[in-house]
């Protein structure tokens, strides 16, 4: 064949020609014919390409090149080598040659040597020859200071599925790397509770210390998501609402859906809002503003107020938002709060500009107002008669305090 | 023939006319009608080299994308699979073929499988599979089989440094046959793309950059909003807005693009204005073609006219487009949080603006770019930092993104501090990174392409050429991985003498993509007057933020369904 593709040079390769002679290693009884019947070997789980092999009679004949070529035995059918080698080109490469490297100290010479080469398709084709010819604990203690061969098996292993390798890989293994590859099978699962057995089944896995714990909360979240579910969805069949579903939504997402439906449970329910706020450590700033978000979607304007007080031992104060007052304007705007509402927090804004600016886009005129008399800015306010509606009490006021002579204008 | 390919000291026509022979020979290998399955992801740069009319002509009736099952029927004695040497695919193809042999009732086509040729693009993988190394080191040996040798090869990073090792050795496995060619490059510059891992990071403010951030460029083609597109004819009411992407094709063949692709955005306006005037003016020249001769002139102009004014009104619609977005609120604090990073403002706190952004749970990706980027100016969060950061976008997006955070640290993109140094302040001032007051609409230095910062990877480029990287030897070895100079033996009687001003070239190669804004300014440092420097730019792929970002995402299922 004189078609451009992948060839596999490699280092070894050429090590293999120069060495002994190619006739008496094809008929010595070292050699060992490698077939597709093989039951252990990785190339009868690429089921459809042994059948396929099998079949293709006219591959099988074909032979552009006229060259001498030794006939090697190969189920049952007498095919040319070339082609057989061309044939396993195709799929997975020189496993044939490398019966040749016996002892351990050879095959880790060869793995090392690959590696060195950088050809990802020798170096994968060598594991599978070392898997195959090693067992599991020699293989897994051998590889585990070898990166670049570790993440070529690993790669190997997960793209042919073999779960259950992966698994006593990476229980061996005593850097934290690749647990996290055994996680991410869980995004294939697509049952609920499969999904968080899955999970459970991770907290095992000697991940990070701080892997660990993001994995810990993923299954308890995820656990309390189900349970929340059924819960939700059983209540619902009187109702004819439809809610959200919160499996597999992110954490902040299930609290906001809590805030919504199960805001004045109390501290001990899977779904109050307060309980997930100490389970997950949710910040206070988060906490916030999800709350905020949710309870102004219902319109509970009472409930947002109720976010900023808080007591202390005088009585009700106002406490300072771990929000700047802009932010909780511009949420409560969003949800269409009326005027009144934002006028409330419009005030709070402590920088006087600012504060200007948001009355005028709220149209909070009376803050404005109020706020061009504090800055004594008699000009200000003259311009800003213009904007009022005419004959309003608001247009009163302003000609009041324009009138007024005991303000001392600066401008 | 691609004209556009030839201009310039190197002659890129070469490559594609190699490619598209090879492809037409082997074409003709298999005698007889033809149909191919193609690997989807082939299509479109197998389309930079030859169109369906040439396989047409070499009795390729019919195409398919390959897919699980089975072919569909085609009457044809080939059927032929164009792959990536991919795992997954070869049972797909083995899928293929045995379903396909035991159906057709016509005389079994013969079957083969061809690997794309290993100098088209290729992508390097997350789990650092070496082979896309190994593809690259021998594409270059291709490359100086048709270009001649290389004789100096300057690289910095450990891939270059392999790159590099395995072209050595290639080509000492080939001693004997002496390249008789003339050499084109002078210089090869091998770039890992980690050795500056902030370029990508930061929004791109060239006009083709800009297009590339915004809708993406693919293999010289965007697809862009129609509405902006739709053709009103004259006197009808408009019909309703076609729902089609619009497509473009943006290459140098149009000659208003390659005068604009590299500008600063703030600069293009100007260029368009100015252009419109003078197809206005060569319109009006009907008014002054009087003779039949002057009249037949004018309208042998026509088709030119039309086509520029035509490009014009094309690259109007999509500067508005971008417009839109460059002038909203958003883009401007974004790229005042990017520029203060990049200035060193405050890299070692929480940045309140990329909270805010988490809060409202703006795009995961938006906010990725930007951890990253104070990460990588801080090198490396402080513990405190990175851990608030990963627990904020761990509950807001999600848990599973502890695939995305642990690929972001593998990649050092995204990582806690191990060592109180930070370099990166003493790497930007001596490089000169940030020039504030950069000028837009006339440049004098690279830095205009991102308003300010000059890419580092361009600005390494630069120092070798004058003043050389000796005078940079400290700074080089602030920056990840090993520096090396090799020379590679030329044939005698083949060493150059160079004429009296003539430039030299330099083929910079990017290992792990390049962005536009990069290239834009490696094209600035050729036209600079005195530069006496021409870079021809190679990489494994374009990219930008976005994508790069994207490509360290775990995907949770393979791509081929």
């Amino acid at each position: 064949m004189t078609v451009s593709f992948q060839i596999f040079f490699t280092l070894f390769v050429q090590m293999m020609k120069s060495k002994a002679d190619e006739e008496d290693y094809w008929n010595s009884s070292k050699f060992k014919a490698f077939t597709f019947d093989d039951e252990d070997d990785e190339f009868s789980t690429l089921k459809e390409s042994k059948r396929t092999v099998n079949s293709i009679r006219c591959l099988v004949e074909e032979d552009d090149d006229k060259e001498e070529v030794e006939k090697v035995s190969w189920n049952g059918e007498p095919v040319s080598s070339k082609t057989l080698l061309w044939l396993l080109k195709q799929m997975f490469s020189i496993v044939v040659s490398l019966e040749k490297f016996r002892s351990l100290q050879d095959k880790l010479l060869l793995l090392d040597s690959c590696v060195a080469a950088h050809d990802g398709n020798v170096i994968t084709a060598v594991l599978i020859y070392l898997k195959r010819t090693l067992s599991k604990e020699v293989l897994f203690r051998e590889l585990e200071p070898r990166q670049t061969a570790l993440s070529h098996l690993i790669h190997y292993l997960t793209e042919t599925r073999d779960q259950r390798l992966l698994l006593e890989l990476y229980t061996c293994l005593t850097c934290f790397c690749f647990q996290l590859l055994q996680y991410k099978e869980h995004l294939s699962i697509a049952d609920e509770n499969k999904r968080r057995d899955f999970l459970k089944s991770c907290l095992s896995l000697p991940f990070s210390p701080e892997d660990s714990s993001h994995v810990q909360d993923h299954y308890t979240l995820m656990e309390r998501q189900v349970i929340i579910e059924t819960t939700d969805r059983r209540a619902e069949r009187g109702e004819k609402v439809e809610r959200a579903l919160i499996l597999n939504m992110p954490l902040i997402t299930t609290l906001s859906y809590c805030c919504l439906y199960h805001y004045s449970e109390s501290e001990g329910t899977f779904s109050s809002p307060l309980n997930i706020r100490q389970t997950f450590k949710i910040s206070e700033k988060q906490f916030f503003v999800t709350a905020l978000g949710a309870r102004a979607k219902l319109k509970a304007w009472s409930d947002v107020d109720a976010l900023f007080t808080s007591r202390n031992w005088l009585g009700f104060t106002r406490k300072k938002s771990p929000l700047g007052f802009q932010r909780v304007v511009d949420i409560l705007q969003k949800n269409s709060a009326p005027t009144q509402v934002l006028q409330d927090y419009v005030a709070l804004v402590d920088d006087a500009e600012l504060r200007i600016t948001l009355a005028q886009k709220h149209k909070c005129h009376d803050i404005v107002i109020n706020t061009y008399r504090d800055l004594k800015d008699r000009q200000q306010l003259l311009g800003y008669r213009g904007k009022v509606e005419r004959g309003s009490g608001e247009e009163r006021k302003i000609d009041e305090l324009l009138n007024n002579l005991q303000i001392r204008w600066k401008n | 023939m691609a004209a556009h390919l030839s201009y310039g000291r190197v002659n890129l026509n070469i490559l594609r006319e190699v490619a598209r022979k090879d492809l037409r020979e082997f074409l003709d290998k298999c005698a007889g009608s033809k149909a191919i399955v193609w690997d989807e992801y082939l299509t479109g740069p197998f389309g930079l080299i030859a169109q369906y009319s040439l396989l047409k002509e070499h009795e390729v009736e019919k195409m398919f994308t390959l897919k699980s099952g089975r072919v569909p029927p085609a009457d044809v004695k080939n059927i032929i699979f164009f792959v990536r040497p991919r795992l997954e695919l070869m049972d797909i193809i083995a899928e293929n073929v045995f379903r396909s042999v035991f159906v057709s009732r016509f005389q079994a086509p013969q079957f083969l499988t061809i690997f794309s040729p290993s100098f088209l693009l290729q992508e390097c993988y997350l789990e650092n599979d070496q082979t896309s190394l190994y593809h690259t080191a021998k594409g270059l040996i291709n490359l100086q089989a048709l270009y001649g040798t290389i004789p100096q090869i300057y690289g910095k990073g450990e891939c270059a440094r392999h790159v590099a090792n395995m072209m050595l050795r290639m080509k000492r496995e080939f001693a004997g046959s002496q390249n008789q060619i003339l050499p084109v490059f002078d210089t090869l510059l091998l770039l890992d793309r980690n050795v500056d891992l902030l370029t990508p990071l930061a929004t791109q403010l060239t006009y083709e950059g800009l297009i590339d951030e915004i809708y993406g460029i693919t293999n010289g083609y965007v697809k862009l909003p129609p509405e902006k597109f739709a053709q009103k004819k004259q006197g009808e009411a408009s019909k309703d807005l076609p729902t089609e992407p619009k497509k473009l094709q943006l290459n140098s063949a149009e000659e208003l693009y390659a005068e604009i692709r590299d500008k600063n955005f703030n600069a293009v306006g100007a260029a368009l204005s100015k252009k419109a005037k003078i197809i206005s003016a060569a319109f009006e020249g009907r008014h002054n073609a009087k003779t039949v001769g002057e009249i037949k002139q004018f309208v042998s102009q026509l088709p030119h006219m039309q086509a520029a004014r035509s490009s014009l009104a094309n690259h109007t619609s999509i500067a508005e487009l971008i417009k839109d977005i460059t002038t909203s609120e958003a883009f401007f604090d974004n790229l005042t949080v990017e520029q203060e990073f990049m200035t060193g403002v405050e890299t070692d706190k929480v940045n309140p603006y990329i909270e805010d952004c988490i809060a409202q749970k703006d795009p995961l990706i938006k906010i990725l770019r930007l951890v990253c980027m104070q990460s990588v100016c801080n090198n490396g969060l402080k513990q405190k930092v990175f851990d608030y950061y990963k627990r904020e976008i761990l509950q807001t997006y999600g848990y599973e993104h502890i695939l995305t955070l642990n690929n972001l640290e593998k990649a050092s993109l995204l990582k806690p501090q191990t060592s109180s140094r930070n370099n990166y302040p003493t790497i930007r001032k001596t490089l000169k990174l940030w020039l504030e007051d950069a000028n837009e609409q006339n440049p004098n230095d690279i830095s205009y392409v991102y308003s300010g910062y000059a890419p580092l990877s361009v600005r390494l480029t630069q120092v070798l050429a004058r003043p050389g990287w000796r005078s940079i030897e400290e700074v080089l070895k602030m920056l990840p991985g090993p520096h090396f100079e090799e020379r590679q033996q030329l044939p005698a009687g083949l060493h150059k003498k160079r004429q009296q001003g003539e430039n030299r070239t330099t083929l910079v190669f990017f290992l792990g993509g390049v962005t536009y804004a990069e290239i834009a300014a490696l094209r600035f440092l050729s036209q600079m007057e005195d530069s006496g420097m021409e870079y021809i730019i190679a990489t494994t792929k374009l990219l930008n933020g976005t994508t790069w970002i994207k490509s360290l995402m775990d995907r949770p299922e393979s791509q081929i369904s």
